[in-house]
């Protein structure tokens, strides 16, 4: 049975890159990647799959292009690392670019596949060591490689100079004080209890976000601060292209700006990805067993200052609203059942989802797939079919979606498939419902 | 030929097999050294929770979801292991052998265990054919593993009934043994041993560091 042909993507940092590549070249690289990079799991991952098909169901875009076997979790495996492993790196090309395609296009690393293999055996790290051999070889997506290099030059990932970012923040900050008049974000204090850090996107177009966390600090009376200099940006791409080197300095300036402001601990806004580069892959590559700073992701944050009545919750949100389990800090930390208690504690209407908690099906837009660009979008929204049918089951009009990527995503997904949702990070529902004490509101 | 299979060969590929088996498990224990996360991130108590959701019949999810396949796998796997270890008449070798013999079951029940492994290995085969997820991961590799899994007791079962002329049976059936046996370190069906160790790994990145569950 011969599966559909694939529709033809341009994307130059594909197309044009692998010119430049020579049989050589691609040889050396992968043979580095393998023997000096890979090691135990690889080996043992390859000698121990059985080839038994048990992951594919686990998979939404094996799920969304109807069982199409070449989506599946072991099946992209098979099309990438199987194939260069037996041809011992003697590939061309178009495989490499076929091999970003599939890794860096068509696989969100959300580690889903790995609770249904039955050996356990981490089909994401092997994915991404195929982005490790494609980054190797300049083989990226174009706008993908794009945030790779902002965060290279300005270690943030969109860009931004220091006085756009510290003009932002006094801007939102004024804005905040329409509604709370003693709204602050106080910048560089030194021993504060929290840094609170964003991500790059956060001052770039979703500005309002920070201004609802001055509002959100400010009424539950935090003693916090944000950094005025590099290191504010918790976000990291490097780690989903393969450019583990530029991930790592990444990572490393966002704990130096807490050890300068000498923070107790960092809290970080509703973002996936930049938890797990934080928490997970950007400490293990500088050598930290676990983060050297502790770091509370939103979810986590807000549950503990609604639970511990620092916000109180006045009129709650009265339409029916479901939720989005973001991968990174749901399968990635357990996180589900605060964001239920959330969820009930400010919504009337709460429908959960299903499957949800580790096993819910991800945006399809983490991983770093969304950040692909335009060039992608149609095949990664195709790709989530299923996402769309699980929200459309649950009857609500909202979607939230406590991390960047998934909102992104699922706002593409919402709008493709015509499912009149609005997607709503949690903050904003926050601050709708929220107390604000008398003597701190605005005239 | 009864003599070189029963003798000198059993003893080669017990050997092969104990071996090879250690020599590929100390090789995964050093490279994980140069895997750095491996040893801080590895967690007994995690581990072991991981491989008690995936050692008992329908405690993980994808189990529950696939239960034609859970059946075949798990009852697979428990004959195959137990038969020839509790079978009577390989108690009786050990016994003229070594004078060492342990607790056997009835013939009649090893008998259906036999049987039991031949239907599943066909299951699988099916499986290989008509689903196309697997047959698409599917290489000739595969079906040579699951012909040398399943020979020795297609073998056994015709021998042990002697459908077939006894002696010529009798050498087929220890010799695909051996096979098998040596071919468990260097091929796939090293799962055998690995399972423990990819699992209690998982089961410890998820556990210990994500604070989550892998079934």
């Amino acid at each position: 049975m011969a599966e559909p042909a694939r529709s033809i993507v341009v994307d130059p940092g594909l197309d044009e890159t692998i010119k430049k590549l020579t049989p050589e070249r691609i040889e050396s690289t992968i043979k580095k990647v393998l023997t000096k990079e890979a090691a135990a799991r690889l080996k043992v991952y390859m000698q121990t799959c059985v080839h038994c098909g048990l992951c594919a169901e686990a998979c939404h875009f094996y799920l969304s292009h109807d069982k199409d076997p070449r989506f599946s979790p072991v099946g992209k495996v098979k099309q990438t690392l199987w194939e260069i492993v037996r041809k011992k790196g003697k590939v061309d090309g178009e495989f490499i670019k076929n091999c970003s395609r599939i890794a860096h296009t068509e696989c969100n690393v959300c580690r889903r596949c790995s609770m249904y293999c039955p050996f356990g055996i981490d089909m994401a790290y092997l994915l991404l060591l195929v982005r490790r051999i494609c980054a190797q070889l300049g083989v990226v997506p174009q706008y993908l490689q794009d945030t790779v290099n902002s965060h290279a030059v300005t270690l943030n990932q969109m860009w931004v100079k220091q006085d756009e970012w510290i003009d932002t923040l006094q801007w939102q900050e004024e804005d905040a004080q329409d509604e709370v008049k003693n709204a602050r974000i106080p910048l560089d204090v030194e021993g504060a209890e929290i840094m609170y850090s964003v991500i790059g996107p956060e001052p770039k177009f979703l500005a309002q976000l920070l201004g609802n966390i001055s509002m959100i600090m400010t009424v539950a009376g935090m003693d916090w601060t944000m950094p005025s200099f590099d290191g504010w940006d918790n976000s990291n791409m490097a780690m989903y292209s393969g450019d583990f080197e530029t991930m790592a300095r990444v990572e490393r300036k966002h704990y130096e700006a807490a050890f300068k402001l000498k923070a107790k601990k960092i809290v970080m806004g509703e973002c996936g990805h930049a938890f797990r580069g934080a928490v997970y892959d950007g400490s293990k590559w500088l050598s930290w067993k676990q983060s050297p700073v502790p770091v509370i992701h939103a979810i986590q944050f807000y549950y503990e200052l609604i639970r511990d009545g620092k916000i109180k919750i006045g009129k709650k949100f009265e339409k029916p609203i479901t939720v989005q389990d973001p991968c990174n800090v749901v399968r990635g930390r357990g996180l589900g059942e605060m964001l239920r208690y959330i969820m009930n504690a400010v919504c009337e209407d709460f429908r959960d989802v299903s499957p949800r908690f580790e096993h819910n099906y991800c945006c399809a837009a983490g991983g770093g797939v969304i950040n692909c660009g335009p060039p992608w979008k149609k095949s990664r929204v195709e790709g989530n079919r299923v996402k769309a049918e699980q929200f459309k089951a649950t009857g609500a009009e909202v979607v939230v979606t406590p991390c960047h990527n998934c909102h992104s995503g699922i706002e593409d997904i919402v709008d493709y498939y015509n499912l009149g949702m609005h997607v709503k990070f949690f903050s904003e529902i926050l601050v709708e419902v929220m107390e604000i004490p008398e003597d701190m509101k605005a005239e | 030929m009864y003599e070189l299979v029963s003798g000198p060969l059993v003893w080669i590929s017990f050997i092969v097999f104990i071996g090879g088996s250690l020599y590929q498990l100390g090789s995964m224990l050093k490279l994980a050294k140069k895997d750095k996360v491996i040893y801080p991130y590895m967690s007994l108590k995690y581990g072991l929770r991981s491989i008690i959701h995936w050692i008992i019949p329908f405690a993980s999810t994808n189990m529950r979801k696939r239960p034609v396949m859970t059946i075949m796998t798990f009852t697979f796997h428990i004959c195959l292991v137990l038969t020839p270890i509790l079978l009577l008449s390989h108690n009786i070798l050990w016994y003229q052998s070594w004078k060492i013999s342990w607790w056997t079951l009835p013939e009649a029940t090893t008998d259906i265990m036999t049987v039991i492994v031949i239907a599943a290995s066909i299951f699988f085969l099916m499986r290989r054919l008509v689903l196309s997820e697997v047959r698409f991961v599917t290489f000739p590799s595969d079906y040579l593993l699951l012909a040398i899994a399943a020979a020795p007791f297609l073998t056994g079962l015709v021998a042990y009934h002697q459908w077939l002329p006894y002696k010529t049976m009798l050498i087929l059936h220890i010799l695909s043994g051996e096979i098998m046996l040596i071919a468990i370190p260097f091929t796939r069906l090293s799962h055998m041993f690995y399972f423990f160790f990819t699992r209690a790994y998982m089961g410890s990145e998820f556990g210990a560091v994500r604070n989550s569950k892998d079934w």
